[in-house]
C-alpha cells in the first residue's frame, strides 16, 4: 500500500544542516496497522508527514497504491490526499470557528459532495465514534477525548484507504486513550483501513500489527505482533 | 461550499470584533463618502426638478469683454438686449428663455421679516422649465404687454408670507416697494439649481433698469432649449460663428477688442466658471480626471490598510490553512475561500455604507441646510457602490490569500 524507498529528509538553514530522516525504506501492506516509536525528535512525525504528502522528502521515492508521488502537482496532491488519506493529529487540529458537524464534513467539501449528502455522511461518521449528540457543539465545548473522536470522524468520513495518526492518544488519559485505540482497531478490522500510528506508548504500539522504531532519523528495528 | 465560507466569514467577523470593526469602518466610511459625493454630484448636475430638459439645454451665463493691450476685462451676465439680439435670433434652437441672477429683498409678511430671493424672467422661461404649479399659472406675454404687476411665488414663501396652508392666489405681495398680485404658486426647488431657484419670480418688465439697458452686460442668463440633444453642437456652432462679429462697445477709457462668450451644457457652464475658468481644453475632461484621481487615492488608502490587516488576520489562521490543506484543499481553493470571505466582508461593508449614506442623505434633506434638498441614492449609485465593494474585496484579499495559500501544509499546521 505504502512504499518508501531510501527516503532522506534534510532541513537546511544558512549555517546548519540537519538530517531528519536517513535512508528510510519501508513497505506497509494494505490493511496493516503499523506503529512507529522512537524518542522525541527522531523523525517520527516527519516520516508520517511525508507519507501523508504534507511534506516532501529531500531524496528517495514514495509510492502509494502503486502510484509514484514525485510527479504530482499541487492540485493532484490535494486530490490524492483528499481521497486516499485521513489524518488524526495529537492536538486534534479542529477548526474552532466551525461546529462539530462542519468540521467532520471538511474532506467532503473538497469532493463536490452535495450539502445534504455531506451532512448525512458526517452524521454517520460521528455516530461511529459515539458523538452523534454533539453535532452542533463547537470544539471549545468538548473534552480532549471528544475532540479526538471528532478528529477521527473527520478522518474516516471520506472512507480513505489510509489513516495516518500522529500520537492520537498523546493528550489523553489512559481510559480515553483506550477508547480511541478501540475505535482505530475497529476501523482497521472492519474496513481493512491501513493505519500508521506514531506513538510514545509501548502498550498502544503492542496492540498494532507491527512496530518500527526510529532513532536519530534511521529505522533501527521492526517487530511484528500477533494480535 | 459557499455556505461554508459564509459561515466561516460570519464566525470570524463575530470572533474578531476589533478587526471586523476596523475593516467595516474603513470600507463603510470610504464608500459612504463616495456615495454621498455622488448624490451631491447628481443633485448638482443631473436633470432634476424643475430643469426637466437640462439634458437638451445650453446655458449662456457669461460675457467677457477683453482689452488685449491693457489686459483689462469686463465679465458678467448679459443684458436682455444682448440676449434678444444674439441668442433669441438663433435659428437652430427650439426655444430661448432668460432669467436674471437672483436678487435678495427684505419684506414683511404674516408679522415677520422675510429675506427673499427674487428673479426676473421672460414667459418662455416657464415654457422650458417643468415647475409644478400648486396654484394658478405662469405669466405670459400678455401680462408683460399690459404692464401688469404680477408675481409667482414658491410654496415656502406662500406659507411664510400669507400663513401656512392658506391660498395666495390673487393676494398682494410687496417686493421692492412694488405691490404685486400673486398669479401662481409653484413647488420650490433647492438653491443649488442656481439658474432657476428663487422665492419670487417676476416678469422682466418689472425690472426698473435692465429692459432699456443697451449695454452687453447685464444681469441675465439665457437658457437655450434644443429640439434634441443631438442638436446641441449645431446650436453652439451657430452662436460661436456670430460672436466674433458682434460689434464691441467702448466704456470711456476701456476699449475692448475681443468678446468671449459661453454657451455650454449646464455641467460645463458651472464647472468652467467655478473651477477652470480660464483654462484651455474641455472643463469636463479635466474635472473627471481630477475627480477620478481623487476617488482612486481616496480608495487606495483603506485598501492598502486592509491588505495589511488581512495578512495578519490570515496569518493567525495558518493552522486552519494547514488543516484544510491536509484534508484536500488545493492552494487555489484556499485563495478562492479567502477572497470570497473578503468579498463577502466588503460587500457587507458596502451594504452598511448604503444604509449610512441613506441615513445621512435623509438627515441632510430634512435638516433645512438647503431648502427643498432632494438628494437621493439612485440605483446607479448603489450599483457603483457594490462594484466598488467588490473591487475593494479583491484588492485587499487576493494578495494575502495567495501568499498564505503557498504556505507548505506542514508549516501551516504548526500554526
Amino acid at each position: 500500500m505504502i512504499q518508501l524507498t531510501s527516503i532522506e529528509k534534510v532541513y537546511r538553514t544558512d549555517t546548519v544542516e540537519t538530517l531528519a530522516l536517513n535512508n528510510i525504506s519501508l513497505h506497509i501492506d494494505k490493511g496493516e496497522f503499523l506503529s512507529i516509536m522512537g524518542p522525541s525528535g527522531c523523525g517520527k512525525s516527519t516520516l508520517l508527514n511525508i507519507m501523508g504528502l504534507l511534506d516532501e522528502p529531500t531524496t528517495g521515492q514514495l509510492s502509494i497504491g502503486h502510484q509514484e508521488i514525485k510527479q504530482f502537482n499541487d492540485r493532484t496532491i490535494s486530490r490524492f490526499r483528499n481521497q486516499k488519506i485521513g489524518f488524526i493529529f495529537q492536538s486534534y487540529h479542529l477548526i474552532n470557528d466551525l461546529p462539530v458537524l462542519d468540521n467532520v464534513e471538511l474532506p467532503l467539501l473538497y469532493r463536490n459532495v452535495s450539502g445534504k449528502e455531506r451532512r448525512r455522511l458526517a452524521a454517520e461518521a460521528l455516530e461511529k465514534v459515539g458523538l452523534s449528540n454533539r453535532m452542533q457543539h463547537y470544539p471549545s465545548q468538548l473534552s480532549g477525548g471528544q475532540k479526538q473522536r471528532v478528529a477521527i470522524a473527520r478522518a474516516i468520513v471520506g472512507q480513505p484507504e489510509i489513516i495516518l495518526a500522529d500520537e492520537p492518544t498523546g493528550n489523553l488519559d489512559s481510559t480515553m486513550g483506550n477508547e480511541i485505540m478501540e475505535i482505530l482497531e475497529q476501523l482497521n478490522r472492519a474496513d481493512q483501513t491501513t493505519i500508521v500510528m506514531v506513538t510514545h506508548d509501548e502498550n498502544m504500539a503492542r496492540r498494532t500489527h507491527r512496530l518500527v522504531r526510529l532513532f536519530d532519523g534511521s529505522l533501527v528495528s521492526s517487530n511484528t505482533f500477533v494480535n | 461550499m459557499l455556505k461554508n465560507y459564509l459561515k466561516i466569514t460570519i464566525t470570524v467577523m463575530r470572533r474578531r470584533k476589533m478587526f471586523t470593526f476596523i475593516t467595516l469602518f474603513g470600507i463603510s466610511m470610504t464608500l459612504s463618502i463616495l456615495i454621498v459625493l455622488t448624490a451631491f454630484y447628481e443633485h448638482l448636475f443631473s436633470t432634476n426638478y424643475p430643469e426637466i430638459h437640462r439634458d437638451r439645454s445650453l446655458y449662456a451665463t457669461v460675457l467677457e469683454e477683453v482689452e488685449s493691450e491693457s489686459g483689462g476685462m469686463r465679465r458678467g451676465p448679459m443684458s436682455i438686449s444682448y440676449i434678444n439680439k444674439y441668442l433669441k435670433t438663433l435659428k437652430t434652437p427650439e426655444k430661448v428663455a432668460f432669467a436674471s441672477i437672483p436678487n435678495t429683498v427684505n419684506t414683511y409678511g404674516n408679522g415677520k421679516k422675510l429675506k427673499l430671493f427674487f428673479k426676473y424672467s421672460d414667459p418662455v422661461f416657464w415654457e422650458i422649465m417643468g415647475f409644478e404649479f400648486l396654484e394658478g399659472k405662469a405669466f405670459t406675454q400678455r401680462e408683460i404687454d399690459n404692464n401688469e404687476s404680477v408675481a409667482i411665488i414658491n410654496d415656502q414663501t406662500r406659507d411664510d408670507y400669507f400663513g401656512k396652508g392658506l391660498p395666495a392666489l390673487g393676494k398682494t405681495i410687496e417686493i421692492n416697494g412694488q405691490n404685486l398680485r400673486v398669479i401662481g404658486v409653484v413647488r420650490g426647488c433647492p438653491i443649488t439649481r442656481m439658474v432657476v431657484a428663487a422665492d419670487v419670480y417676476l416678469p422682466y418688465h418689472l425690472q426698473k433698469r435692465d429692459p432699456n439697458n443697451q449695454d452687453m452686460n447685464g444681469s441675465y442668463y439665457a437658457i437655450v432649449l434644443a429640439r434634441s440633444e443631438a442638436d446641441l453642437p449645431a446650436i453652439q456652432r451657430e452662436y460661436f460663428e456670430i460672436v466674433p462679429r458682434i460689434p464691441l462697445q467702448t466704456y470711456g477709457e476701456f476699449k475692448p477688442d475681443r468678446l468671449n462668450a459661453n454657451l455650454s451644457t449646464y455641467f460645463d457652464s458651472l464647472v468652467q466658471d467655478t473651477f477652470f475658468r480660464t483654462g484651455e481644453g474641455s472643463a469636463r475632461t479635466r474635472f473627471y480626471i481630477f475627480i477620478s484621481l481623487f476617488a482612486l487615492l481616496f480608495m487606495s488608502l483603506p485598501a492598502i490598510n486592509l491588505v495589511n490587516i488581512n495578512i495578519s488576520r490570515i496569518l493567525e489562521r495558518s493552522s486552519e490553512i494547514g488543516i484544510r490543506k491536509a484534508f484536500g484543499a488545493s492552494s487555489w481553493t484556499l485563495v478562492a475561500q479567502f477572497v470570497i470571505e473578503n468579498v463577502l466582508l466588503t460587500l457587507f461593508g458596502g451594504l452598511v455604507a448604503i444604509l449610512l449614506s441613506a441615513g445621512f442623505l435623509w438627515w441632510f434633506n430634512q435638516s433645512g441646510l438647503i431648502d427643498y434638498a432632494d438628494l437621493t441614492i439612485n440605483w446607479t449609485v448603489v450599483l457603483v457602490a457594490l462594484v466598488l465593494s467588490l473591487v475593494f474585496g479583491l484588492m485587499s484579499g487576493v494578495y494575502p490569500a495567495w501568499r498564505m495559500s503557498r504556505l507548505p501544509a506542514v508549516e501551516a499546521l504548526k500554526g
